[in-house]
């Protein structure tokens, strides 16, 4: 689960992780009243959307004054913001975070996040702040420094000073890089997060370290224990359908093409996808029904898929384990006689209860055109959907 | 021969009381497998569906003499029935759980570390030898004795590939599901290895998802010491960077583990990667000029 900078920064303020002083706003008014509180020759003004690259696309701007503040974000509050994350159709913003403007002298780059391959935490630092860190790790891949993590011991001080030294950190800039480390840890852990991301850590001209940006984003496992960060999603950053497919422990992703899946399993519902591209059409989403899908569930499952406007044609692909394939049949017979499907619907099945499955399309008296492989369920499904 | 299961298996079960321990302890005993009871906390000394069940791991393995254990314990309770289970010394562990928390499985790992329990999983199907035994949830019935090994992030995608080789007429070793969570016990490394002693097993399917770099580890693997032929599918090559298709490990983040770089270096490393998902079972036939 993704949250927002300014419910990241207090999050990890929590911590003991310094963050400029600065307060969300929902109004220009509330904006312009936040920046006169906090006084100061600056306030940044910064649009609070779940997507990066918000500078470059008119996203956080300064202010010389409470009244510009105000005006700053009159201009941004319902304004669609673009960057390079937020693709094309881009996001409105609804909220802005008003800041304290401060003196940089130096940024850095901090992240913290669970390395696959030893199964420990790893923190990532770089002298680059500031700047798109996939880009610098492509093109000076030595300025990334990573320093892995003892799960037993967590960040040890001497890993911090070595990251902060290396960093050109040095006397009280090092040893405060040592107490952010350490915080940073500690947040990760104890809010299960996935990754915490502080770019830029500030060194300003006063000697102090500061989170100037934060991006948090929690492992939706966890969050059952976690109910106050739970209370911190944004239903207004996620797609409307995908929401609606939560609510029936369906996983379900939009994408851009016109043919609808319904798939049983992740790795079968991805491979769907990519079938279909190879057979020179393009899939409307990603659909797993999961394991145990019932009826009901499936007839969600079409609602939902047949909510996107764009879907010209459906390909079932279900590989019966648990999940029978006269259930699945039965859920499906079901779902177009009461929604009148009104695009060509292609089953492909197998597996438990194949035939049984199969009867029982045959004998419904509905136009399901149906496939003995993926491959040819997918071509069908491509074909059917340039006509229709 | 085949690996991890087999005819000397003697598995427990996990959540044995529970819907699903129930359900899948009858499967796997149904398919052969002698299953020699479960765990409950709090139920020990009653018998469920015929079967004794224990308080803990230690005393089932006491009393029954089990080597493995296959685990359906709701997530919040997972990894401490993982560590339960390295801690009662017994040889295989399976975990199907889908959902457990990251950090509890940064814990559960810590505590294996040095204990002779291999872990498969979680957030998997499990681990069927065909015609001897199995742990966990792939369907018995579509499995054929044969020479393949299938190695495999997904499950469904593993019955596809089992459908596939059985339409060719070719059959199975052992299929195992190694699950799609960012962090799990047995690697597509650990597997390799697996298939690579068994003299039984002529070749090997490998199916990998986007997300961490896996794959590509096992493509070093291959290069360097894996003599027996491999098929490779990666599923994902059309998932949008940033989404997290379905497991919780399937993701392209910072640009890193996509489909098209795990192809690469499995191709690089002689792995025969088809594209499409429908061409795993040909590709073996074709490979093995059968």
């Amino acid at each position: 689960m993704k949250i927002h900078e300014y419910q990241a920064k207090s999050v990890l303020e929590r911590f003991g992780v310094p963050v400029p002083r600065g307060e969300v706003a929902f109004s220009a008014t509330e904006a312009g009243e936040i920046a006169r509180r906090l006084g100061g020759a600056i306030a940044v003004v910064k649009a609070q959307i779940h997507a990066g690259g918000r500078g470059k696309g008119g996203g956080v701007k300064l202010a010389k004054s409470a009244d510009e503040a105000e005006q700053l974000a009159k201009q941004m509050i319902g304004m669609t913001l673009i960057t390079h994350q937020t693709g094309p159709e881009g996001r409105k913003v609804a909220r802005v975070l008003v800041e304290e403007g401060l003196q940089i002298e130096r940024e850095l780059y901090l992240s913290i996040l669970i390395d696959r391959a030893t199964a420990c935490p790893v923190v990532i630092a770089s002298a680059a702040g500031g700047m798109d860190i996939e880009e610098v790790a492509a093109k000076e891949p030595q300025k990334i420094l990573r320093e892995a993590i003892n799960r037993g011991t967590g960040i040890i001080p001497f890993q911090a000073r070595k990251l902060a030294f290396a960093m050109g950190l040095e006397g009280p800039a090092a040893q405060k890089l040592v107490k952010v480390l350490d915080a940073i840890y500690k947040a990760f852990i104890e809010t299960d997060a996935s990754m915490i991301e502080i770019n830029p850590l500030i060194l300003t001209k006063g000697g102090e370290l500061l989170a100037l940006d934060a991006k948090v984003s929690f492992d939706d496992n966890a969050l059952y224990r976690h109910p106050d960060l739970r209370d911190l999603r944004d239903l207004s950053e996620e797609d409307p359908l995908e929401v609606e497919a939560s609510k029936f422990s369906l996983n379900y992703i939009r994408l851009d093409g016109n043919i609808g899946c319904m798939v049983n399993g992740a790795g079968l519902a991805m491979a769907t996808m990519d079938i279909i591209k190879l057979a020179g059409g393009e899939p409307a989403n990603f659909l797993d029904v999961g394991g145990g899908a019932n009826a009901e569930q499936i007839r969600n499952a079409f609602k939902i898929l047949m909510s996107d406007k764009n879907v010209k044609a459906v390909f079932i692909n279900i590989f019966g384990g648990i999940l029978r394939c006269d259930v699945l049949a039965q859920g499906v017979i079901a779902a177009v006689k009461e929604l009148g499907v009104p695009v060509p619907i292609v089953i492909r099945m197998e597996g438990t209860n194949v035939d049984e499955g199969k009867r029982m399309l045959k004998e419904s008296g509905l136009n399901f055109a149906t496939a003995d492989s993926m491959g040819e369920g997918a071509d069908k499904a491509v074909q059917l959907a340039g006509k229709s | 021969m085949a690996v991890l299961l087999d005819k000397n298996t003697r598995l427990i079960v996990q959540g044995l009381t529970g819907r699903e321990g129930t359900f899948h302890a009858k499967q796997a005993a149904t398919y052969g497998t002698t299953v020699v009871g479960g765990v409950t906390p709090g139920k020990g000394g009653t018998t469920h569906e015929g079967w004794p069940v224990f308080n803990s791991v230690h005393d089932a393995v006491a009393e029954t003499g089990a080597n493995a254990t296959v685990i359906f314990v709701p997530p919040p309770f997972a990894a401490d029935a993982v560590m339960e289970a390295a801690d009662a010394g017994i040889a295989l562990a399976v975990c199907i759980t889908e959902g457990i928390p990251v950090v509890d499985m940064l814990k559960a790992m810590t505590f294996m570390e040095g204990k002779t329990t291999r872990l498969v999983g979680p957030n998997c199907p499990g681990v069927i030898s065909a015609g001897k035994a199995k742990a966990g949830i792939i369907p018995g019935h579509i499995c054929k004795e044969g020479r393949i090994g299938i190695v495999s992030k997904s499950g469904t995608l593993t019955y596809e590939a089992i459908h596939q080789l059985t339409r060719q007429g070719m059959g199975q070793t052992t299929c195992i599901g190694i699950g799609g969570d960012p962090l799990i016990g047995t690697t597509f490394i650990d597997a390799l290895r697996l298939f690579a002693a068994d003299p039984d097993t002529d070749a090997v399917i490998m199916i990998g998802e986007i997300g961490g770099t896996a794959e590509e580890e096992a493509g070093d693997f291959i290069k360097k010491e894996f003599k027996k032929p491999v098929v490779g599918f990666i599923a994902g090559q059309t998932a949008p960077p940033g989404r997290r298709m379905g497991h919780a490990g399937a993701i392209i983040a910072g640009g890193k583990g996509t489909a098209a770089e795990k192809m690469a270096a499995l191709t690089k490393a002689g792995v025969h990667v088809v594209k499409s998902p429908a061409d795993m079972g040909v590709k073996m036939k074709e490979v093995l000029g059968k």
